[in-house]
């Protein structure tokens, strides 16, 4: 038999339907590569068990004729999603053992669709970071690495369990979030595809919340159709989010294939920024060009206000965490530090439990909101906000479809290599994806390229709100264009 | 903007965060580096902007107004560092 970990998820599920193997097959395939691949470091929690379990009864509802759209299908679970049962930590100490008695919304829709959880995936603590680095399970090692060099890459952060475990075969899609690039990077640092859909399409409940007017779930997959099936079950409305969208989900893969003839793209001249790498650049006209032979009209914008939305970011993000992290004080579940007072216990535990970033963050997010510098920072952050979203409306009112861009300044890093001596180094990272977030907008990162050490690039898609369709068809043109990313062979075990 | 040494004492007990006085100077150079790269808002004219206060203009459902969830004390307090009884244990609060 064929590998089953190098297949595609639709390949998987029309193999699947075609009954050329059972999920408990493709299931076991997947766990066997995990436990070889902990080199790795991708997963944080392996539940071998509960995944057989879900396998054999997806084969078991097949064999009724029960499937469902994702019928079989073995996925990884970034730790920021609650799982009834499972250990969920947001990769931080003071999360403990938390076993919760939950699931969220989006997790049990892939369940009630059919799939299989094999596990719970590396991030940055509290998905704070751009290199999977700051996780107190300590950083995952991309399956990439640079010719001839074996220095342990980043695989980006924070879903870099994620991405990781998708590029290496570790899975056939993953769940990820992204607040500021947390999918859309890694996806670029690892030859993965990776959307961020717009702000309410997917259901946060039961999400570890991180900057809540930011924070949306989303899918790493192999492939532009993978992503597209994976987010159809993701997404839809929920009554336990208040921020949820109440419209009908589309059947996103019918897009995938869809002619990009007479769409206008647009290329925002505030992207080139100075110092960019020429690999970036040139990737970014290759881009360009594919869109333009696919029949596309390029078109060149302006989005004069992209260079403050990364310091609007560090504003906002930081404020709506330090709030939202408020509630890991020691008394209802995870870490407890004795103290000799309540606020002594509080102060020893939170000091315990969060790692150097989060704290940072949460001392900058209170900083922020306090007494005196609330309408110097946290009032004018919201506005450059305004002004970021109302760009992006200018463009679109004009006619622009999409808008085309680099999705990361770089290719991997490695380990170690940036942010030790200065936070704003790692910050940069997401110089490219945090508009986005800022506006509420989906964004895709399909794989468009290699640089010149064969470590993969991506490009990143800007669709208007609720037109996740439009990004599946233009991402499928460029994949068909670049062709696909597959990591190097297994030499991690 | 940039923060001084009693500042970080202050901000870090108001977000409830034990600091030793020798993480002081290191905090303060990294939040002072932070907040000097957010420095740069303050060339954006804002004049007339409203602030954002949701990125998809929508109305929020409201649900109708009665119980939904409850009875469930036993898995409330399942992840509790310390509980008794149905309750959640904390030190001694008032004398």
């Amino acid at each position: 038999m064929t590998d089953l970990t190098r297949l595609t998820l639709a390949e998987a599920r029309d193999a699947l339907a075609r009954k050329e193997f059972s999920a408990r097959e493709l299931t076991a395939a997947h766990l066997d590569a995990i436990a070889r691949a902990r080199a790795l470091n991708a997963y944080v929690l392996e539940t071998p068990e509960k995944a057989l379990a879900m396998a054999e009864a997806s084969d078991a509802r097949r064999a009724r004729g029960e499937a469902g759209p994702l019928e079989g299908i073995p996925l990884g679970v970034k730790d920021l999603f609650c799982t009834e049962g499972v250990r969920t930590t947001a990769c931080s100490k003071i999360l403990g053992e938390f076993v919760p008695p939950y699931e969220s919304t989006v997790t049990s829709q892939l369940w009630r669709d059919g799939a299989v959880m094999l596990g719970k995936l590396n991030n940055d603590e509290f998905a704070m970071g751009s290199s999977n680095e700051t996780s107190a399970f300590g950083p995952v090692v991309s399956p990439w690495r640079r010719q001839g060099s074996d220095t342990k890459l980043v695989p980006g952060g924070s879903s870099g369990g994620s991405a990781a475990a998708v590029a290496a075969g570790l899975c056939l899609g993953a769940t990820g979030t992204d607040t500021g690039g947390s999918i859309r990077q890694p996806a670029a640092f690892t030859g993965t595809v990776g959307i961020k859909p717009t702000y309410g399409r997917c259901s946060r409940w039961g999400i570890v919340a991180f900057a809540s007017s930011l924070d949306q779930a989303g899918p790493f997959a192999k492939t532009v159709r993978d992503a597209a099936i994976l987010l159809r079950s993701m997404a839809g409305h929920d009554p336990k989010d208040t921020t949820s969208v109440d419209r009908p989900v589309p059947d996103y893969e019918a897009a995938i294939g869809r002619p990009v003839k007479g769409l206008t793209i647009g290329i925002p001249k505030e992207y080139r920024i100075d110092g960019m790498a020429a690999e970036i650049d040139a990737l970014w006209q290759q881009g360009i060009a594919w869109l333009k032979e696919a029949g596309a009209t390029i078109v060149e914008i302006s989005l004069p206000h992209t260079k403050y939305a990364l310091p609007a970011y560090y504003i906002v993000a930081p404020a709506e965490a330090s709030s939202n992290l408020a509630r890991y004080d020691g008394v209802r579940y995870g870490l407890r530090v004795p103290g000799e007072s309540i606020g002594d216990m509080y102060e020893k535990t939170r000091a315990a439990g969060f790692g150097r970033e989060v704290r940072r963050r949460i001392m900058i997010g209170t900083y922020v909101l306090s007494a005196g510098y609330y309408d110097a920072y946290y009032l004018r952050a919201q506005k450059v906000r305004t002004l970021i979203k109302r760009d992006f409306e200018i463009a679109f009112d004009a006619g622009v479809d999409a808008v085309l861009t680099p999705a990361t300044p770089s290719a991997a890093f490695g380990i170690g290599e940036k942010g030790a001596a200065d936070p704003v180094e790692m910050y940069l990272n997401d110089v490219f994806t945090v508009t986005v977030n800022m506006a509420g907008l989906p964004g895709i990162a399909v794989p468009a390229g290699l640089d010149g050490q064969g470590l993969p690039l991506g490009l990143q898609l800007i669709g208007r709100p609720f037109d996740e369709e439009t990004l599946f068809a233009l991402g499928s043109a460029i994949e068909q264009a670049a062709g696909r990313f597959v990591a190097p062979e297994a030499w991690w075990g | 903007m940039s923060v001084d040494q009693a500042t970080v004492r202050r901000v870090a007990h108001l977000a409830r965060i034990a600091v030793t006085d020798a993480e002081v100077p290191h905090l303060q150079g990294e939040l002072n580096a932070i907040l000097a790269f957010v420095e740069q808002l303050a060339e954006v004219d804002v004049s007339g902007v409203e602030p954002m206060t949701s990125v998809t203009p929508m109305a929020m459902k409201a649900r109708e107004d009665k119980v939904t969830d409850g009875f469930i004390a036993d898995k409330v307090l399942a992840n509790a560092p310390a509980s008794d009884d149905g309750y959640y244990l904390v030190p001694k609060v008032v004398e």
